[in-house]
């Protein structure tokens, strides 16, 4: 069987791979186009290590096929610095020491993000919920909270 | 709020206890860090393991023929590759490892002792490939009675998992077979007139299910053997040298065959300290000729990485009406898995640690069971022990009316006392995290409805042991540090922290890696609390030789003798006016004259840090139990610990906050399910609950110092500590609320529904 050629944008650069059918998106990210920083923690939709954006909606990517992401727009933890400066949720995740070991880091970082566009001023009670689905075992997320509140508050100039 | 008690500050610090960016920050914020699964080699293989199905089979033959004619099939291996091991038990760090088993859990050979023990693996060109030669190797199986439950296994006739295992411990040596792999006893003073002077007595029987370390990075390794028999393994794991020398001890190699790279570590808390795929993944690249890479799927994980021990404990405590312990009692039966192992031992010398006590009698039990092979986790066997203890410390409080911290006060072991398990304590600071709980805003403040405050103390031994550190001075005057302790959460901050303060150097002019196993000394693995006290005294050490050295090159340069010259501020300097005027010079300077003055300045530490002392921890937990569904929500929790000295506060504060989220899980969500098949029922993450954000609090901190004199910066280990109270702490608030006292880990929702029903039948019930 002969596999997919498949053309996506990956953040914000254009993209082609070959996939086979069962191949998931985290496993072309990973495996096709060395983007490792997106993590399988479980590949069953249960711990959010593999976050990406897709057209900007938060995915699990372990739960979507490569040949899904035809003509699809993602976002993955490397794209989020510009350049050299760090997104605000980095740098408030290193000031606050949200990350221990750092596999489930990326996952977060991407769901926060995508948290804050859709709520720029959350309680926290709303960010605990919306992370929920991310797992961390190190830090029992407290700092993790307290990161993304504080990266909202300064995205907000408050 | 988080808060840091301090004692007089013993000297002032520059960074130590200070909270800079950590130096491998970015690298794990931009997706750049390199974990386990993360590297790829040219012409890697896939590496994939054929698991048991049965709980317990005898495996009569394999054939792989069929497996190894598919195309892309590269190499298969099954127990004719790895030669059998004697058996003798060896000291490793907090458990002890008998290769007999260590080969046998890595490739099963007469018998599977457990569901999803591996029992034969392929490396082939891709995953799909690997997994149809799965499917082709056959194995015929004869399959076996199976048992699952701790107390089971010990009954006569039991299914024996080893048929010529006899008890060790147990004078005379019982003449018998039995899944009872050791016995152990230990007693101080006279237990019967201890309970014959108390004016009450509790006794309770507790059980606890295995639960899982959790570490959200499955197992990974790439391992390459070259022709000529070099190996090199990448790999996530708490100790490379370990993996080092399990493997060359499994393939029959040279140690100096192996090195061993750890990758960035996802998580270990104990379960990355023994060895799973990475001597499969060496023997199949020697067959194959190209490197294999292996990755554990989380069912994988679940199925046949260690779990720690499920449980069965009594305790039997004796005070007097004043709440003093006049006698204490306990046996313990703790479930090791497929081989003998189980963290009893240490469970048994947790238990009455806390306190200081006449009469103490405590009896262990380690029992084979046909589940995976229990692996160390955070404190391996002290939650257990010691939520047991603290459980029926507090009923007893609450039943003399005594306050729990007033009676823990009471008994608190301090400097000095004789430790129920023998040595006696130095400095310890159980007392001041008591004293620290009762001035907390939390113990005062009032509790709302349905709601219940539990109180709970833990301890930890931590441990220190080999360790090499070398310290490089760069011809600019920057450093180089390479520690040989797998970094899992802030280490390589602690670590330039405390060589920048003592060479008086920015931060940011060290940087911080960690050497592979050819690089270094021999490295014992991050775990037992060690790292920050270990590979810390070891970079203190490098570091004042560094030192020497510049001080020994400026004064040949001064022509001075080497004590009449100093090393101050970042600047080696005349001591004193005697020396005559000779311009300070930095480590920039002394780099740059570094070639003309006796060549590359370094130091390099070597040694088995000794000294670790332990960590004391006080727990103040409240809970808010839903009446209608039973579910017990966390609404505060207060961790307070003795940090001996918090290097980087904000990562010992994470410790404890860590360490609190996964007792809270074993407390109330967490467990290994089994049906009566022998399978495992839950193994992913949807039906093993580990706490997600919205099922915790913010978890405040006290971070208390009582400097380790045998430490330079005082520092005792904090990691295992903090997992030690949070299920007697919620148990007991759970029972505050309610008035009823749960006994059966975990306490998930339909339990204490049920436990409410029959007390509210009863007229018990609080709520």
């Amino acid at each position: 069987m002969s596999k997919h050629h498949i053309s996506a944008t990956v953040n914000g650069d254009a993209v082609e791979f070959l996939c086979e059918t069962e191949d998931t998106l985290l496993d072309v990210l990973r495996d096709q186009l060395g983007l490792t920083g997106t993590k399988e923690g479980c590949a069953t939709g249960d711990c959010g290590a593999c976050s990406v954006t897709v057209d900007g909606r938060l995915v699990c990517s372990c739960l979507m096929l490569g040949v899904e992401a035809k003509g699809k727009s993602i976002g993955t933890i490397e794209g989020i610095a510009q350049g050299e400066a760090l997104h605000p949720l980095q740098r408030k995740f290193l000031e606050h020491a949200a990350l221990q070991c750092g596999i489930c880091t990326p996952g977060f970082l991407v769901a926060a993000k995508s948290l804050l566009e859709k709520s720029p001023d959350p309680s926290e009670t709303e960010v605990r919920y919306w992370l929920a689905g991310n797992l961390c075992r190190c830090t029992g997320y407290d700092k993790i909270v307290r990161a993304v509140l504080d990266a909202a508050a300064e995205m907000r100039g408050a | 709020m988080q808060e840091k008690v301090k004692d007089a500050p013993l000297a002032e610090f520059k960074y130590v206890g200070t909270r800079p960016v950590r130096p491998d920050g970015v690298d794990k914020v931009t997706g750049r860090a390199k974990f386990g699964a993360d590297l790829a080699m040219p012409g890697q293989l896939v590496g994939r393991v054929l698991r048991s199905p049965h709980p317990h089979a005898r495996i009569k033959s394999i054939d792989a023929t069929a497996a190894l004619k598919l195309p892309g099939v590269k190499a298969v291996v099954t127990r004719d590759d790895f030669k059998d091991q004697p058996s003798e038990f060896i000291p490793a760090g907090e458990m002890m490892i008998n290769y007999r088993d260590v080969v046998r859990s890595v490739m099963a050979r007469e018998k599977a002792l457990y569901e999803g023990h591996p029992v034969a693996a392929v490396a082939a060109t891709t995953a799909s490939v690997a997994k149809q030669a799965l499917r082709l190797i056959k194995v015929d199986y004869e399959v076996l009675p199976h048992v699952i439950d701790v107390v089971e296994a010990m009954r006569p006739g039991a299914p024996l998992l080893h048929e010529d295992m006899v008890t060790a411990g147990v004078e005379p040596a019982p003449k018998t077979f039995s899944n009872i792999a050791k016995r152990i006893e230990f007693t101080i003073g006279d237990i019967d007139a201890g309970f014959k002077q108390a004016d009450l007595i509790v006794e309770r029987s507790f059980t606890t299910k295995p639960v899982h370390q959790g570490y959200i990075e499955p197992h990974a390794c790439i391992a390459s053997v070259s022709e000529d028999g070099q190996a090199d393994v990448w790999v996530s794991t708490q100790g490379h040298w370990i993996v080092r020398a399990h493997c060359a001890r499994l393939l029959g190699w040279d140690v100096s065959k192996v090195r061993v790279t750890a990758a960035e570590i996802g998580g270990g808390f104990g379960g990355k300290t023994v060895v799973y795929l990475e001597p499969v993944a060496l023997a199949l690249s020697r067959k194959a000729g190209r490197p294999v890479k292996m990755v554990m799927t989380r069912e994988e994980v679940f199925r046949a990485s260690g779990p720690t021990s499920g449980a069965h404990v009594r305790v039997k405590i004796g005070a007097k009406k004043d709440g003093r312990i006049v006698a204490a009692d306990a046996e313990l039966k703790y479930q090791a898995g497929a081989f003998p192992g189980s963290p009893v031992q240490p469970g048994c010398m947790c238990a009455f640690a806390p306190y200081d006590l006449d009469n103490v009698k405590v009896i262990g039990f380690d029992v084979v069971t046909n589940r995976p092979k229990v692996a160390a986790y955070r404190a391996p066997g002290g939650p257990i022990a010691e939520f047991a203890v603290e459980s029926v410390i507090d009923e007893i409080a609450g039943k003399l009316g005594l306050d729990p911290i007033e009676l823990r006060l009471k008994n608190a072991a301090k400097q000095g006392t004789k430790a129920a398990y023998g040595p006696k304590f130095g400095p310890i600071g159980l007392v001041e995290t008591l004293e620290a709980a009762k001035a907390h805003a939390h113990w005062r403040t009032p509790l709302g409805k349905n709601q219940g405050r539990g109180v709970a103390s833990g301890f930890w031994f931590n441990i220190g042991g080999e360790t090499a550190v070398s310290l490089s001075l760069n011809e600019d005057g920057t450093l180089s540090l390479t520690a040989g302790t797998p970094d899992i959460g802030g280490l390589r901050a602690s670590l330039c922290m405390m060589a920048a303060e003592e060479l008086s150097v920015p931060l940011d002019k060290i940087r911080v890696q960690i050497g592979d196993t050819a690089q270094l000394g021999y490295n014992f693995l991050t775990g037992g609390s060690r790292s920050t006290f270990s590979s810390g005294m070891a970079t203190v050490e490098a570091a004042r030789e560094v030192m020497k050295e510049a001080c020994k090159r400026a004064a040949q340069l001064w022509e001075l003798p080497q004590d009449a010259v100093e090393y101050k501020d970042g600047a080696v300097r005349p001591a004193g006016p005697n020396a005559g005027k000779h311009t300070p010079m930095t480590l920039k300077d002394i780099a740059g004259v570094a070639g003309k003055t006796g060549g590359p300045i370094a130091g390099y530490s070597r040694i088995n840090a000794h000294g670790a002392a332990p960590s004391f921890a006080t727990h103040i937990c409240d809970v808010e139990i839903d009446p209608e569904t039973g579910r017990a929500l966390v609404v505060r929790y207060t961790a307070i610990q003795d940090a001996g000295r918090a290097i980087h506060p904000s990562y010992v504060e994470g410790q404890y906050q860590g360490g609190v989220a996964q007792g809270i899980g074993w407390a109330l969500n967490e467990e290994y399910i089994y049906g009566a098949d022998g399978k495992l029922q839950n193994p992913g993450f949807l039906d093993y609950r580990v706490p997600v954000a919205s099922d915790l609090p913010m978890i405040d901190t006290v971070i208390v110092e009582v400097p380790n004199p045998r430490h330079p910066y005082g520092v005792r280990g904090v990691g295992e500590t903090p997992i030690c109270p949070p299920m007697a702490a919620v148990a007991n608030a759970i029972a505050s609320a309610t008035g009823v006292r749960f006994t059966d880990l975990p306490m998930s929702p339909p339990k204490v529904l049920k436990a409410l029903d029959e007390a509210r039948a009863k007229g018990t019930a609080k709520i």
